[in-house]
């Protein structure tokens, strides 16, 4: 004990040997736990891609449900179309792509009304050296009936928001929605990790009756029953934007794919002939438990129907 | 002389590991010497977590074992700790046992270390940890510094608890997610379904404290808290 503990030298070996010393501790436990945290991370993402379509399962089990549902995993490239290339669409970090650098092409986009798409398509083509950009789209048979998983990034008010939509084999219906977020506020924008939020996109249309793209928004004092609007969060409207435009904005990018399944499930249902009519009209307001709250809600609206009747 | 010390010798390890001393560590931090509401130390965190109770209980774990690691760690180093480099051998020790815990949350509890993660941050710079580092660990052996670790991590998670416990039940009618005063309209019910009529207390009319949910709304109930326990414990007023 006769080293004197505040000479110069004692001070800087001092530093020296604890900042190795720390440093490899923190090496070693980042090193030898990073398995199974990159484990739980797919196990995460699996868990999300099956509970867009309202399969729920417990993280040691999503390995083998995810590989038991998810028939198909494509990539989808800048024009909407499926892309032939050798990368695994699982891979795919589409929110890794979103921060470095996607998001500054995003935000020229007008999610409003979609006028320079296709300058935005062909910057997304450009992207990555000219490599152009990969949307990873899940195809999941669920009892027989084929379902389509997008993932979707955008920006909430603190951090990146993200989540999945379900769209049925119509290329239209919405079948589900998982959202989640890093850091919105408790209570208001971490909301959308809420089903509360999430079940009232069950049913709803991502096109009009004419076949015109509409996306789906998060509107502020209520969606009154419409089949392209759910309930934005109150006290919650950034993040509710962020919801908005990170639909809007990735529906549309995906929008040559479902026109190509809508044609492909017209010619299905066409061939069947008789009752085409009705078959599409239950398709536009599907027995959702979801929309029949929400229209038992809108008095306002049966009001006027009755008026204009 | 020599004898005393011998005597010295003899007593220190004798001495019972809950003695009355060693239990006042525990229990001064819950009243007398809460770091909240008495200190007034970790206040920034105690408004930004207490939305909900969970959040808050994870938080008080947290924050409860990286303090008594951190005293017990610098407890056994304070001899060897250089006094001009403390604070920042503090610091490291600090943040690489956060670091650590969130590692190993990440590999083994994902769900929890994803609630937690946020939250990181805000332990590294709570001022109770360095605070207790600074006037309890550098100066005292490691056990009653594990006491005195694990007390004030427990009087922080009892402010943060009850601020959490109001803020949650009068902002949004719930406990711990569990709805107390029944279902608002638009509410997610167990069977997965949502909630078409307002049910319980929501019926009478009753509408959540949307100023409940803010932080301002923490920083007047830990005010409100102070005023109560200042109220019953005149010794604490300052002159």
């Amino acid at each position: 004990m006769a080293v004197d503990v505040n000479s110069n030298k004692y001070t800087f070996l001092f530093a020296t040997v604890m900042v190795v010393i720390v440093a490899t501790l923190l090496a070693l436990a980042s090193e030898s736990l990073k398995p199974m945290q990159t484990a739980n991370v797919n196990n995460e993402k699996r868990q999300n891609i099956l509970k867009g379509v309202g399969i729920e399962v417990p993280a040691n089990e999503a390995e083998t449900a995810y590989d038991e549902y998810v028939k198909e995993a494509l990539v989808i490239g800048a024009d909407g179309k499926v892309k032939q290339t050798e990368l695994n669409a699982f891979d795919i970090d589409v929110l890794k792509d979103y921060k470095s650098g996607l998001s500054n092409i995003y935000t020229k986009l007008d999610v409003q009304e979609f006028s320079n798409i296709d300058e935005i398509r062909s910057e997304l083509a450009a992207f990555n050296g000219g490599k152009g950009v990969n949307f990873p789209l899940y195809v999941i048979d669920k009892d027989g009936e084929k379902l389509y998983v997008v993932p979707l990034v955008g920006t909430g008010l603190w951090g990146p928001i993200w989540g999945y939509l379900a769209i049925a084999a119509d290329g239209k219906t919405v079948v589900g929605a998982v959202f989640d977020h890093k850091s919105e506020t408790p209570g208001l924008g971490a909301e959308i990790a809420q089903p509360a939020f999430q079940i009232p996109f069950k049913g709803k249309t991502i096109f009009d009756e004419k076949g015109d793209f509409t996306g789906i928004k998060a509107v502020k004092g209520g969606a009154k029953g419409s089949p392209h609007g759910v309930d934005a969060i109150s006290g919650g409207t950034i993040t509710s934007n962020g919801v908005t435009e990170m639909i809007m904005r990735t529906l549309k990018l995906y929008e040559p794919y479902f026109l190509g399944l809508q044609a492909s499930d017209a010619s299905a249902s066409g061939s069947m002939g008789v009752g085409e009519n009705s078959g599409l009209g239950e398709e536009i307001s599907p027995d959702s438990a979801a929309v029949a709250f929400m229209d038992s809600l809108d008095v306002e609206k049966v009001d006027t129907t009755v008026v204009v009747d | 002389m020599s004898e005393v010390a011998v005597e010295e010798k003899v007593k220190q390890p004798s001495e019972p590991l809950f003695s009355k001393k060693n239990k006042a560590l525990i229990s001064n931090p819950l009243d007398d010497d809460n770091p909240i509401t008495v200190q007034v130390l970790g206040i920034c965190s105690a408004l930004a977590i207490t939305v909900q109770v969970k959040q808050a209980f994870v938080m008080a774990l947290s924050v409860t074992f990286v303090t008594a690691m951190g005293n017990v760690i610098v407890s056994l180093m304070r001899n060897y700790i250089p006094n001009r480099i403390r604070i920042i051998v503090q610091l490291v020790i600090v943040a690489a046992l956060v670091i650590l815990v969130d590692q190993v949350l990440k590999a083994f509890v994902y769900d929890i270390s994803k609630a937690l993660s946020v939250f990181v941050g805000l332990i590294i710079t709570n001022c109770i940890i360095m605070g207790r580092l600074e006037a309890f660990a550098l100066g005292n052996k490691p056990w009653p510094a594990f006491l005195d670790g694990i007390g004030n991590g427990l009087g922080y998670g009892l402010i943060l608890i009850i601020v959490s416990v109001f803020r949650e039940l009068l902002g949004s009618g719930k406990l711990w997610g569990y709805p107390i005063f029944g279902h608002k309209v638009g509410a997610l019910l167990s069977d997965g379904s949502l909630a078409t009529e307002a049910s319980g207390l929501y019926a009478l009319g009753y509408v959540d404290n949307g100023l409940m949910i803010l932080p301002p709304m923490a920083l007047i109930t830990v005010g409100v808290i102070i005023w109560v326990q200042r109220s019953r414990n005149t010794k604490l007023i300052e002159a």
